[in-house]
């Protein structure tokens, strides 16, 4: 270990607060029982797809579009992930099958 | 006790993507914390008290001599920021838990927070219970990857190049589902185009809280069109 044990520790409660506080503030801002305005009644409902959307655009940060192989194993590994769900609506089924294709493609293909 | 066993059973397919990305890229923080000298129990430990993804990633590199908490809190604020936002979506049905909140606002991590947002409660379940045995079961995940990974302290013996795309999958497979609901179409698009808008200008290392806060500002520009459509929605 790089640093004693009480350092270690000390670093992980102050991780672990941190995460938790910024989980915890809109909880703290509209406590129980505190009417929610219908601002952030609005934002509440339409923050959750426009956040998914995020995530998947969070999830491909890293794919090098301009050098080889230019994002197409992501690119064709997404594409089968839609087609599939939007045909078969299985959750299980699109993951697992996106997820063998991606690995085949990147492994074995590019 | 009643009630949790049928959650827990009801909640587990559902979790079974999370399962999958939860355990590969909890293997993986466990083999980078063990590559700095930690045992599996610290490991463990991490991920029982912090339970963050990226947040654990980044958090390896803390253990040097010489760091400065103002750095370790100020290095967690810029990575976990997002989160400020999450809870917004989540405070009604939260605050109807009880002392369970306290865990739910606790596991609020991407994945498990797509899936409470987005997940119908099965007929014959108590909701409540439903949504912690997602959270609960989310995070056990987490701490078997992590403990595995510490355990063997180098990768998988086969290779498990792009496994963790199963991340990229689930979301993508949320997307879709919510997609197949119109009213949800406008705030999806504003998320996928603020997000692409602003990986272009900051980078892949600092664009999400721009993100958030430019989907945030078009969704209020666009208040009056999306609740109109949304009222629509629910006449029909």
């Amino acid at each position: 270990m790089p640093v004693s044990a009480t350092t270690s520790l000390l670093i992980i409660l102050a991780v672990a607060v941190t995460t938790f506080a910024t989980r915890a503030v809109p909880f703290l801002i509209f406590p129980k029982g505190k009417p929610i305005p219908k601002t952030i009644e609005y934002l509440g409902k339409v923050l959750t797809p426009a956040v998914i959307g995020m995530l998947v655009v969070y999830c491909l940060k890293d794919t090098p579009v301009a050098a080889a192989p230019h994002g197409i194993p992501e690119l064709i590994a997404v594409l089968a992930v839609v087609i599939l769900h939007v045909w078969k609506r299985n959750n299980l089924l699109s993951i697992g099958a996106g997820t063998v294709l991606y690995m085949f493609l990147v492994q074995a293909v590019f | 006790m009643t009630g949790y066993k049928i959650a827990f059973k009801k909640a587990f397919p559902y979790t079974i993507p999370v399962l999958t990305g939860y355990l590969f890229i909890g293997i993986a923080f466990g083999v980078m914390y063990a590559e700095k000298g930690y045992s599996a129990w610290w490991a463990v430990l991490m991920s029982l008290l912090v339970y963050a993804g990226s947040g654990q990633y980044l958090a390896v590199n803390f253990f040097v001599p010489g760091i400065s908490f103002a750095q370790v809190i100020f290095m967690t604020l810029m990575v976990n920021i997002r989160h400020v936002f999450y809870g917004l979506s989540l405070l009604d049905k939260f605050n109807k838990m009880g002392k369970k909140r306290w865990y739910m606002i606790f596991g609020l991590t991407d994945e498990t927070y797509s899936l409470l947002c987005t997940t119908k409660v099965p007929e014959g379940v108590e909701e409540d219970k439903f949504l912690f045995a997602i959270a609960l079961m989310d995070q056990s995940y987490w701490i078997i990857g992590s403990a595995i990974g510490g355990i063997l302290k180098s990768v998988l013996p086969f290779n498990a190049e792009g496994i963790e795309f199963a991340m990229t999958a689930l979301f993508v497979v949320i997307f879709v589902e919510q997609w197949m609901d119109a009213k949800n179409r406008v705030p999806a698009v504003i998320g996928v185009v603020c997000a692409v808008l602003c990986l272009q200008i900051f980078g892949s290392g600092s664009f999400v809280f721009p993100t958030m806060i430019l989907s945030i500002l078009v969704l209020f520009a666009t208040r009056k069109r999306l609740e109109k459509e949304r009222e629509v929605e629910v006449c029909q």
